[in-house]
């Protein structure tokens, strides 16, 4: 097995393309169990960890560029004003230890349904950029996930970067696990309102083979939203917290079933919601 | 390969490092430095946390070529000289989790140590106040104890905080 660290993007993209079998390596919170296992004998490690790009993030007009190596501990304690939902997300990740490496890119990277990223970049509807030596490309989050562990990245592809609009209304994220710390979610699921379009977006996680969306009740509570005087009836959270649930695919596993799953997820969906809506209608800037 | 890279502050150099092996099992089985337990070897654990370039993390979540370079402290770098010569003797924290009786087998003992040390880094070595009870279970909450049931080591945290908020003369700000 060979041990690549290059030290410029150039140098990744070139060493993807050289090595298409490499497999990338950056905070190694998920590589490295597989690793120590034996689970997986790659012909090589791509080292992402010296190219500095991938550990910045910048504003960058009307989005924020998330370098895809930054850890879920600085998405914390910096991003949370410019990234609520995810930051919210990246505080229920694992341990301190595993936060302070893990990185949205890995996520991405392992696109495992569980992912605590993906709810949030839905919902959000943020972009992924993917480069190669043949040049680089951005592809919604909402196309990224194809099926089980199954992603828009090529072969030759390594994920530089992922943006996220500047928020413009309430997000949340809820998960679901049987206890508060360490734990990969039964059910995860995150909201985000779009204020400037009047719209709304969902991510579920945890509940089907890929993360997902649940298109019929963003549209649902787009149009039964007041977006004016913030107002929304008991009933229309109700009804919300229905269309999210029966927009998931889950199965049956020795996290939960997948009635439990559903059931949650309605709940949590009610949650997000009323949160939301009693934020947007305090008219504050979401904080966290 | 080779690795080279700085442990406590001094720098090591491993050899015949094989390109998927752990950075704990090079700490334990090629640099002698067995401070670090292997319980686990998928970050569930913490008992083999170290600091990263000041950062903890799992040693059996890093890839050792990652730290070709870098500045690694183990458990055993919180040990304190003592006055005279090369003397050690055991740091506050540690000193700290003897006297609490947070150590029974030992075994979890040396990542709750580091990451104990790292939360009083972040909180009253910086003048600010000692961790709140929810504040030292959050970061506690990647280490496993069988032993212990927690309350001990937590009791261990508090004392390990007030010592040094009463050394560093801060602490109620
Ligand atoms: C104890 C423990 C608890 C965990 N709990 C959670 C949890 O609560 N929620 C959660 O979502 N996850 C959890 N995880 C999984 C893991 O921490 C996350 O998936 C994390 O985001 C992975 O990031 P990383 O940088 O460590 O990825 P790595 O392990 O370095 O890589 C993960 C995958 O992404 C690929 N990759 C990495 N970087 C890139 C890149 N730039 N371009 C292309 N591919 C890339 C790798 O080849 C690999 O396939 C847990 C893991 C552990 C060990
Ligand atoms: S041995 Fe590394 S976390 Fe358990
Ligand atoms: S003292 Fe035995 S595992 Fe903690």
């Amino acid at each position: 097995m060979e041990f690549l660290s290059p030290s410029t993007w150039e140098e990744a993209l070139a060493a993807k393309s050289a090595h298409p079998d490499a497999v990338p390596i950056t905070g190694g919170t998920d590589v490295m169990v597989e690793l120590n296992f034996d689970q997986h004998r790659p012909p090589a490690l791509l080292d992402l960890t010296r190219v500095t790009e991938l550990f910045e993030w910048e504003p960058d007009g009307s989005q924020l560029r998330l370098g895809a190596g930054v850890s879920y501990t600085t998405i914390i304690e910096k991003l949370g004003r410019h990234a609520p939902a995810l930051a919210q997300a990246s505080r229920s990740v694992a341990s301190p230890q595993i936060r302070n490496r893990g990185s949205v890119g890995g996520n991405l990277g392992g696109a495992s349904p569980a992912g605590d990223s993906h709810p949030p970049l839905l919902a959000t509807d943020a972009t992924i950029e993917l480069a190669s030596v043949r040049g680089t490309r951005h592809v919604p989050a909402r196309e990224f996930y194809l099926g089980p562990r199954r992603t828009a990245r090529q072969q030759d592809e390594l994920i530089a970067a992922v943006l996220l609009p500047q928020p413009s209304g309430p997000q949340q994220f809820c998960k679901i696990g049987p206890r508060n710390a360490m734990v990969i979610a039964v059910t995860a699921f995150s909201l985000a309102f779009n204020t400037a379009t009047r719209e709304v977006g969902t991510g579920i996680g945890s509940a089907g083979p890929t993360p997902l969306r649940a298109t019929e009740a963003e549209q649902f509570l787009a149009a039964e939203f007041d977006w004016d005087s913030g107002a929304l009836s008991e009933e229309a959270i109700r009804r919300f917290g229905e269309l999210v649930a029966s927009a998931a695919r889950p199965i049956d596993d020795v996290r939960g079933t997948a009635d439990y799953r559903k059931h949650a997820l309605s709940v949590i969906a009610r949650r997000a919601l009323g949160w939301s809506v009693s934020e947007y209608r305090k008219g504050e800037p979401q904080c966290v | 390969m080779r690795v080279t890279f700085e442990v406590n502050g001094e720098e090591v150099t491993a050899d015949n490092v094989w390109a998927g092996e752990s950075l704990l099992y090079v700490l334990r089985e090629r640099l002698g430095l067995p401070g670090s337990k292997n319980a686990c070897e998928q970050g569930e654990c913490g008992s083999c946390t170290v600091y990263l370039d000041g950062s903890t993390a799992c040693s059996c979540m890093i890839a050792a070529g990652q730290c070709e370079g870098r500045t690694v402290q183990t458990v055993e770098g919180l040990v304190e000289e003592s006055g005279e010569g090369t003397d050690k003797q055991l740091g506050s924290v540690q000193e700290a989790f003897v006297e609490a009786g947070a150590v029974q087998c030992g075994f979890c003992t040396p990542g709750l140590l580091v990451q104990t040390d790292d939360l009083l880094s972040r909180t009253v070595r910086t003048g600010q106040e000692a961790p709140a009870d929810t504040e030292i279970r959050e970061a506690l909450a990647g280490n496993l104890c069988r032993c212990t049931g927690y309350e001990k080591i937590i009791d261990a945290v508090r004392l390990a905080a007030e010592r040094e908020a009463e050394k560093s003369g801060g602490g109620a700000a």
